[in-house]
């Protein structure tokens, strides 16, 4: 990641998007904002509107900050930041408990609480203050995507193990077009409780982050075979 | 010359050997005469239960190995899993279905152990795990007691008629009954004097015998302090642990008991009652999960009983062993880092030990 703006270094669009999907994940890499994804990620429809919330939170702040990065001194630049970040969160807080209520009252208070994911405040600090506008929106997006995706596969995972449906009550949130989604996988289910409980989130954490780890190993395989492949071929 | 006396047919260094299938055989050799008579008590539904329960640990250990590519045979053959499997069959209902036994088998053998490394990595007693799990995932399931229907009684179930209640779609209700620990708690709470309630639900001779209401190998105190005694005798377990854990639950429950006794039952009812004897002799003793040195286990073992009776007699549950030894295994870690065991030649706090004639030596 450059650290140097005046340079003008060239935008990696294509690494920043890597990056925020996946490479450095803000959950499976960096390990950051676990108490929003425990909390909230019951289902895959509050970790959706969790997710969505959040990302708009991000990109919203990685434009500002990253236009006000030169104006501000960096003695001062943490409360700066925590309150470009609070004033964000509190306009989509406002916004969905007036246009999502129902999913308002089901995410309740970690909705403010985005204000302390560390998340947002760590892509601000180590990306947005240190890179041009578009940049910095463009992370704060992918970082927000990847949050999303993560906190969806992680509900998902524990609605279905725990409750045996998919993407209850998505029409609050997508409105009745997106009702086909939600899914009774296992008709007469009698609930696995622990699974939406805190302790089967850390525990589903656990699994799927394994399953990450699995995935990066196979993938530097394959690409080894492939570099010893190319070698071979080349002497 | 020959030499034939018994004692120089071995050398001094030459000891009885100590391995994993000795020593998880030898402990269910001591459980073995409980979990007969919990088969007998509470007829073939325990008796299915108990099979499948130890079915899904094999399988579930089995496939876990097969997963993370070590050999299959010799990690199973060392009779962990069916242990473990054995331990938790003893904490379930026993009329409970099969279903709760496997998912149990699944989070002890899966979740609690091999994901932790397998054998000798786990922090928590996988057992304990489980059982905990199931009681907080499952609670209607894993708070139906039957009230003992020996087998070949006039009540109990035949063959068939247990096949349905263990693997049948819909559950039972006949029979049901609370534990002594729960019914003793739901009418504490409920206002009433000790002195009324005891009497009806617990007797000296049926608790120690262990004709009640109660978890599979639970309910038989006497049978279960054999075991115990015998693994103690065999040098599997040291008595440290139940002895202290034990002694500590005695304490509390003789000293509440005198200063309340309409309102706190006494120390007797707390030894006999519930999982006690089973957790202090085959729970709180696993090798894996308690502290190294005797103090450590000292510490760990009151940690235990202070937590038992806490729980027992001011918390949500009727029971808190599991909860109890979960915690400490939670401390096990600390206990060890503060209590660590002497190094030889050196004194407990690792410095060298002088000898007089040290000087003398070199001098």
């Amino acid at each position: 990641m450059s650290t140097d703006t005046d340079t003008k270094p060239k935008t990696n669009w294509g690494q920043i998007a890597a990056d925020g999907f996946w490479g450095n994940n803000v959950v499976f890499a960096q390990l950051l904002a676990l108490c929003p994804l425990l909390a909230v990620t019951g289902t895959a429809t509050n970790g959706l509107g969790m997710g969505l919330a959040t990302t708009a939170v991000m990109v919203a702040s990685g434009l500002l900050i990253a236009l006000i990065r030169n104006l501000v001194t960096p003695e001062v630049r943490i409360p700066i930041f925590i309150l470009v970040i609070a004033v964000l969160v509190t306009l989509v807080d406002l916004a969905m408990n007036a246009w999502l209520h129902d999913l308002h009252k089901i995410l309740g208070l970690f909705i403010p609480l985005i204000v302390t994911n560390c998340a947002i405040l760590g892509r601000a600090e180590s990306f947005a203050s240190r890179n041009p506008v578009g940049a910095s929106a463009f992370d704060g997006l992918m970082m927000g995507v990847g949050f999303t995706f993560t906190l969806v596969v992680l509900g998902g995972f524990r609605e279905i193990i725990g409750s045996g449906t998919l993407f209850a009550n998505a029409s609050l949130l997508l409105g009745q077009g997106m009702s086909f989604l939600e899914m009774t996988l296992i008709p007469d289910y009698r609930g696995f409780l622990l699974a939406i409980l805190p302790p089967g989130g850390f525990i589903a954490l656990g699994f799927i982050l394994a399953g990450k780890r699995l995935i990066d190993t196979r993938i530097a395989e394959a690409k080894k075979r492939q570099d010893a492949g190319a070698q071979a071929l080349a002497s | 010359m020959s030499i034939e006396t018994p004692a120089a047919k071995a050398g001094p260094f030459a000891h009885e050997p100590v391995s994993i299938p000795r020593t998880m055989g030898l402990v269910m050799l001591a459980l073995l005469p409980a979990t007969l008579f919990g088969i007998v008590q509470f007829g073939w539904p325990a008796l299915y239960l108990f099979v499948a329960t130890i079915l899904a640990a094999i399988l579930a250990e089995a496939a876990s190995l097969r997963v993370a590519g070590k050999p299959v045979r010799p990690y199973l053959m060392d009779g962990s899993a069916i242990l473990t499997g054995w331990l938790l069959a003893m904490t379930l209902p026993p009329w409970a279905p099969w279903w709760i036994g496997a998912v149990g088998s699944l989070l002890a053998i899966v979740v609690a152990k091999q994901v932790f490394g397998g054998i000798g990595q786990n922090l928590f007693n996988p057992a304990m795990v489980a059982r905990v799990a199931l009681l907080i995932t499952f609670p209607l399931e894993m708070t139906s007691f039957t009230v003992p229907t020996p087998l070949f009684s006039a009540h109990a179930p035949g063959l068939l008629e247990s096949l349905a209640i263990t693997f049948g779609v819909q559950g039972f209700d006949a029979f049901s009954g609370a534990t002594v620990l729960g019914h003793v708690r739901t009418e504490l709470g409920q206002g009433h004097a000790l002195s009324a309630i005891l009497p009806e639900v617990f007797g000296s001779v049926s608790g120690a015998v262990g004709t009640v209401a109660g978890s599979m190998g639970e309910t038989s105190a006497l049978l279960l302090l054999g075991g115990g005694i015998f693994l103690i005798y065999k040098r599997i377990i040291s008595w440290h642990i139940p002895v202290t854990m034990m002694g500590t639950i005695a304490v509390l429950a003789t000293v509440m008991h005198l200063v309340d006794p309409e309102h706190y039952t006494g120390p007797y009812y707390h030894l006999v009652s519930g999982a006690t004897l089973l957790g202090a002799f085959f729970i709180a003793t696993d090798l894996v999960t308690s502290p190294v040195t005797r103090l450590g286990q000292i510490i760990f073992a009151a940690g235990c009983g202070l937590l038992v009776y806490v729980i027992r007699t001011w918390a949500g549950y009727p029971e808190g062993v599991a909860f109890a030894v979960l915690l400490m295994n939670a401390c096990t870690p600390l206990i060890d880092h503060y209590v660590k065991p002497r190094v030889y030649g050196r004194d407990r706090r690792g410095q060298p030990i002088e000898y007089a004639d040290d000087a003398e030596v070199q001098s």
